[in-house]
């Protein structure tokens, strides 16, 4: 895949498919061009046994048709630029996926529409409780779908394209506001 | 500046409009394939798309979902389209390019286009 924004994307389809009724995406990034990524769930779990095989995509493509090639690939993003992905999960409480990506490595994909794919989760879990939060040095935002839901009010679902578009152009400023802060502060630097 | 204000726009907006909507008018579901192989080959896109069109025509008696795998992974971005009451029409190979006239002849004039369709392709 061409875009970080596009593993997020994939990675989060996992924690739906598992029954999650919340689901956090948190992405941070530090002064040294390190990218945290955490998506954590409160899904169905995985027991020791089926969390010890899905990140190889050999063992699992029989087994574990529902995780196929995506933790794997995400997993060979990650390491690629130098960086980490792993998986803690337990029966019953839910998953939680960290991968940490070195931005400045040759071989780190480009975010890419990061407004866009997060405006997708909540387009295609309109249901569920998503909280999304960026940070870098110097300042943050966080979206909560509750919050959307409280003003759309029963009648109007987060899936209606009219609130995706709106999500997507709401989420692009917040990052545009964003990138204005970090690279002002590179530029104080 | 967007703010949370502006959803009480959105709201009141689709309100009216789903007090005008015909009872009777039949509900049409767009599926896109959006699995790891439909990501990696470009349903993003086309997803977009469609609402982007959905939304421009105002089309209130189609419902834009997202699905998993459908099972012939070299053949997408794929897109089922359901109206009631005919069989299911597949499109495969999607394009964004693409969407505006399946929009319009699929989902407002009922006409399917073939040429984009699996058995076009097949």
């Amino acid at each position: 895949m061409k875009e970080l924004a596009l593993y997020f994307l994939d990675i989060v389809k996992n924690s739906t498919a598992a029954g999650a009724k919340q689901v956090e995406l948190t992405l941070t990034e530090n002064e040294r061009q390190t990218l945290t990524v955490v998506i954590a769930d409160n899904g169905k779990g995985m027991s020791p046994e089926l969390l010890a095989t899905v990140v190889d995509p050999f063992t699992t493509s029989r087994t574990t048709r529902k995780v196929g090639m995506g933790i794997p690939l995400y997993r060979m993003a990650a390491e690629q630029t130098g960086g980490t992905m792993s998986i803690e999960s337990a029966l019953g409480v839910g998953t939680t996926v960290t991968a940490v990506f070195h931005l400045d490595h040759i071989d780190c994909p480009p975010m890419g529409d990061l407004p866009g794919a997060a405006a997708m989760m909540i387009q295609g879990s309109p249901d569920i409780d998503f909280v999304l939060t960026h940070s870098v040095p110097g300042g943050e935002y966080t979206l909560d779908t509750r919050q959307l839901r409280q003003i759309l009010g029963p009648d109007v679902p987060l899936s209606a394209p009219e609130v995706f578009l709106w999500v997507q152009d709401y989420l692009a400023e917040q990052e545009k506001n964003l990138n204005a802060v970090s690279s002002g502060r590179q530029e104080k630097e | 500046m967007k703010s949370l204000e502006e959803l009480k726009a959105i709201r009141e907006h689709m309100k009216r409009q789903m007090d005008l909507r015909d009872q009777s008018s039949d509900n049409i579901r767009v599926a896109v394939g959006m699995a790891t192989c439909g990501i990696a080959a470009g349903a993003k896109p086309v997803l977009s798309a469609f609402l982007e069109e959905v939304e421009k025509l105002g089309l209130r008696n189609v419902t834009v979902t997202q699905t998993g795998c459908i099972g012939v992974c070299r053949l997408e971005p794929i897109v089922e389209i359901y109206v009631p009451g005919e069989e299911k029409v597949t499109y495969v190979k999607m394009k964004p390019e693409m969407v505006p006239e399946i929009v319009q002849e699929h989902l407002v004039n009922h006409r399917v286009v073939e040429k984009y369709t699996i058995g076009a392709a097949e």
